[in-house]
């Protein structure tokens, strides 16, 4: 095994851990507080892209770009809780899942008729557009570092939001007690606006970080969707603490799985037997990672404490 | 009789008789069509059986239809290209690879069911969606079977007495298959077994209290529906020709689900209507522009919001 | 024998003691009222004792045999029925079929799906005998969410009655009736007694001391006295607790 290769790997999946950080901690948050199970959550993953890829064309600068498109992002969010979510607080969990698939279709439609069936590719700044050379074999591009950083970045303002804000007090409350908040007499339907505007933010941001290296794509939001579950699943729905680590941990061991599986099979089997087996194992790998904390511990690695 | 039985078996007799009428004067697309809207109707009946009878909000059922797809196409793949003679796998006969279908969906449904119904609520929504998924990752990964790009079926699958690449006999098995899901989920929920899944349904601790174990009574629905389903996907399998791991994405088991809700769960009748509805609406909406999907959406949402009981609901019995 | 005994029971939830250091024995065949102020930890003990929660340490015996692990759907098969002190009942199914399913619980394996259950002669007599028991054999076909507060916590008791347990754990079996409706419970549970051992847990005062043969007061998680109902009413700890929460 090559050390560059598995430092390369390591990188690739810590971003995409931070990624997945991203688009789960939206999904925790509006869970946990709200009791919503919010499938269209990765359809701003893919509006943000699309957003902050149209916007770079028309102001020319990424980062501005970038900057634009969260609040824009964050309003469609508000949107989506004022219009759907809301009324639908009182409904079961099956009802929560059929309106907000129904906003995935309109959504993608929408998408498709806005920027058309192609994808969209976003350019780089030229600043970023350079490589990091360790040594001869280790070669980074510089814009993996940036969503490294800017994924990091993200994850400790939330985590300072959480903790040292009142509306981050209001959160943590309300993740363990809704009706202590409720008592509280705290204006819950803003609340619950800024819950949804925020997550969608969060879930823009990864949208808008990632599509200069996959472009912005229709549907691309349906593929992060399931992983953000396992990723919630796996931390304990509600937990922000949970979906962190597990986000990292469900990144790593999915990039390195695709990359080292074959190598490790081939210390025990023969080498046809690894090529064969190796690539339909690490594709299931996170389910069956998944499958295996559940049935240790039903409710996660971190379930929230009592409700 | 009550309207809802009434509304059923006249669908039921539209669903016979229209299909064969438009083949016979010319129209063979819609006999294709009730061929499809047949079979994914015994997959949304299947999936009643634990949704609408059961609560159990499944988002993984495309998996299963996926699957017994799969398990027609794979031997036929042998059967044409040579391998796994020796496990008597490489074979177009339908008598070997129906069973093969349900039976795997039906183990796939025990191993994953096992841990998924530890959990509640939105867990289980989320953990049947994972697995699914996983179905769908494992498939696109095996290249030999075509990966993204799917499988063809070279040859239908043999089955004694019948020739399914004659459309009118695919349709008849089809609708005879459809009525025969039908009646057994009927049955079933009709049945002590069924009381229980229905009375867990409602209120799973005031069951347990009573000494039952609902995780097992569950547990053995999940594994019915799963080979129902799969007995559908090989259906499918042989109606198409065609099969890749799209089957199984989880946007097709939504569209099952809303096909129970829409008709109406927990009904008999009500998968059936809900899967026609569904089919139809989305060939007229298709006719009339490429960018059907948002009308469809919007109606979607538009049914949570407003209503409640699908389809069925318009037809309920006097009290 | 006492026929269920706690040993040492405790139970904490965040930093709150819901249940410490409980001992309690109930006598075979006796009406064994647990009494308490609000928030004392009455249904936290009643989860315990039908195992929809476990205690964090103690033990629970069941006829002499520790069932402190034992899953509720296996402490029924034992034995033990409950009531709950929210009705909990299966709302979309009808008043007959609510019976009938624990009737059916009873009568063997239910894992059988060709008859129709409704045709299952035995069954369907034996529900219907216990909803003209507690008087309301002429709702069987109604939906149970259709019945009043009342209709639904005697159909509680026919639920437990068709578990023909020995036990019957019974939460607040009088909780939000009216008078008339009380008393028409009152005399259900009198006819009650001596058939099955039970343990009711009840605010209403007057109904316990009307039927009860022993009485345990709980306080803060802890039974503070167990007695005959006349030495319980001159007990002074208790009446403190008791004018402490008025205070």
């Amino acid at each position: 095994m090559d050390t560059s290769l598995l430092v390369i790997q390591t990188l690739n999946g810590l971003q995409l851990g931070l990624l997945l950080f991203l688009v789960a901690s939206g999904l925790t948050l509006v869970f946990g507080i709200l009791d919503f199970v919010n499938l269209a959550h990765a359809s701003l993953y893919m509006l943000g892209a699309f957003i902050c890829a149209s916007l770079t064309y028309a102001v020319g600068n990424f980062f501005l770009a970038v900057l634009i498109a969260l609040p824009v992002t964050a309003l469609l969010g508000w949107g989506v809780e004022r219009f759907i979510a809301r009324p639908l607080y009182s409904r079961d969990h099956l009802d929560h899942v059929l309106a907000t698939f129904g906003l995935i279709l309109v959504f993608d439609t929408a998408a498709h008729l806005i920027w058309g069936p192609e994808g969209i590719a976003v350019p780089l700044p030229q600043a970023f557009r350079g490589q990091l050379e360790l040594s001869e074999t280790l070669v980074i591009p510089t814009y993996r570092l940036v969503i490294i950083a800017a994924g990091l970045a993200a994850a400790g303002g939330l985590y300072w939001m959480v903790t040292h804000t009142r509306l981050g007090m209001l959160i943590r409350a309300g993740a363990s007690n809704r009706r202590m908040v409720a008592a509280l007499g705290i204006n819950i339907e803003l609340l619950f606006g800024l819950v949804f505007a925020l997550g969608a933010a969060l879930a823009g941001l990864a949208g808008m970080l990632i599509a200069p290296i996959t472009e912005a794509s229709i549907g691309m939001g349906n593929q992060v969707i399931i992983t953000a579950f396992v990723v919630i699943i796996v931390g304990g729905i509600g937990s922000m603490k949970g979906a962190f680590i597990a986000a990292l941990l469900i990144g790593l061991i999915d990039t390195l799985g695709r990359s080292f599986l074959d190598d490790i099979f081939k210390l025990f089997m023969s080498p046809d037997a690894a090529e064969n087996s190796a690539p339909a194992l690490s594709a299931m790998l996170i389910y069956i990672i998944m499958a295996c904390v559940l049935a240790l511990k039903p409710q996660g690695l971190f379930p929230p404490k009592v409700r | 009789m009550s309207p809802r039985t009434l509304a059923t078996l006249v669908a039921m007799a539209l669903l016979a008789v229209l299909p064969p009428v438009f083949y016979y004067t010319g129209n063979a697309f819609w006999l294709d069509l009730a061929t499809r809207l047949t079979i994914l109707a015994i997959a949304a009946t299947s999936l009643n059986l634990i949704l609408g009878y059961g609560g159990l909000v499944s988002f993984g059922h495309a998996a299963y239809v996926g699957l017994g797809a799969y398990a027609v196409g794979i031997p036929a793949y042998h059967w044409l290209y040579g391998g796994l003679e020796h496990l008597g796998l490489a074979t177009t006969s339908g008598l070997v690879q129906i069973p093969l279908a349900m039976a795997t969906c039906a183990l796939f449904a025990l191993v994953t069911g096992a841990i998924c119904l530890r959990t509640r609520g939105v867990y289980f929504i989320m953990i049947t969606m994972a697995f699914a998924q996983m179905v769908y990752y494992a498939i696109v990964s095996i290249e030999e079977y075509g990966g993204d790009d799917g499988l063809v079926i070279d040859t239908r699958s043999e089955l004694p007495g019948l020739n399914l690449d004659d459309p009118i006999q695919l349709f008849g098995l089809a609708y005879v298959s459809l009525v025969a899901a039908m009646l057994i989920v009927r049955m079933i929920t009709r049945s002590r077994f069924g009381m229980v899944l229905r009375g867990a349904k409602g209120n799973a601790e005031r069951v347990q209290m009573m000494g039952l174990n609902t995780y097992a009574y569950r547990l053995t629905a999940y594994v019915i529906s799963g080979a129902m389903a799969g007995y559908a996907g090989a259906l499918l399998g042989n109606f198409t020709t065609f099969i890749s791991p799209e089957m199984m994405d989880w946007t097709r088991s939504g569209e099952l689900m809303f096909m129970v809700i829409l008709g109406g769960g927990g009904t008999t009748g009500g998968p059936m209507l809900g899967a026609a509805a569904f089919i139809i609406l989305e060939e007229l909406l298709s006719h009339f522009t490429i960018y059907w999907h948002l009308p469809f959406g919007l109606l979607l949402i538009a049914v949570v919001l407003f209503t409640r009981g699908g389809l069925m609901g318009f037809f309920r019995g006097r009290k | 024998m006492s026929i269920l005994e706690t040993r040492n029971l405790m139970k904490s939830f965040g930093g709150i003691r819901a249940t410490d250091d409980l001992t309690l024995a109930v006598e075979e065949g006796e009406l064994h009222a647990i009494i308490g102020p609000n928030g004392a930890g009455k249904t936290t003990l009643i989860t315990q004792l039908c195992g929809t929660q476990m205690p964090d340490a103690g033990q629970v015996l069941f006829k002499g045999r520790d069932i402190t692990g034992l899953a509720p759907h296996k402490r029924a098969r034992l034995g033990i029925t409950r009531s709950f002190q929210i009705t909990s009942l299966i709302a979309d199914m009808t008043v007959l079929e609510n019976i009938a399913l624990a009737v059916q619980a009873r009568a063997g394996s239910s894992f059988r799906f060709f008859r129709a259950a409704s045709s299952v002669e035995a069954i369907q007599s034996r529900a219907m005998e216990l909803l003209a028991r507690v008087g309301l054999a002429e709702k069987a076909g109604m939906v149970t969410a259709a019945l009043s507060h009342g209709e639904h916590r005697h159909m509680e008791i026919a639920i437990a009655l068709a578990s023909e347990a020995e036990l019957m754990l019974l939460d607040e079996p009088m909780a939000g009736l009216g008078p008339e409706e009380s008393a028409r419970m009152v005399e259900l549970l009198r006819g009650l007694k001596g058939k099955h051992t039970i343990v009711l847990i009840e605010h209403d005062m007057d109904a316990v001391f009307a039927l009860a043969d022993r009485i345990s007061v709980l306080v803060y998680g802890h039974i503070i006295a167990t007695g005959l109902p006349a030495e319980i009413r001159a007990n002074k700890e208790v009446e403190a607790a008791y004018l402490g929460e008025e205070a």
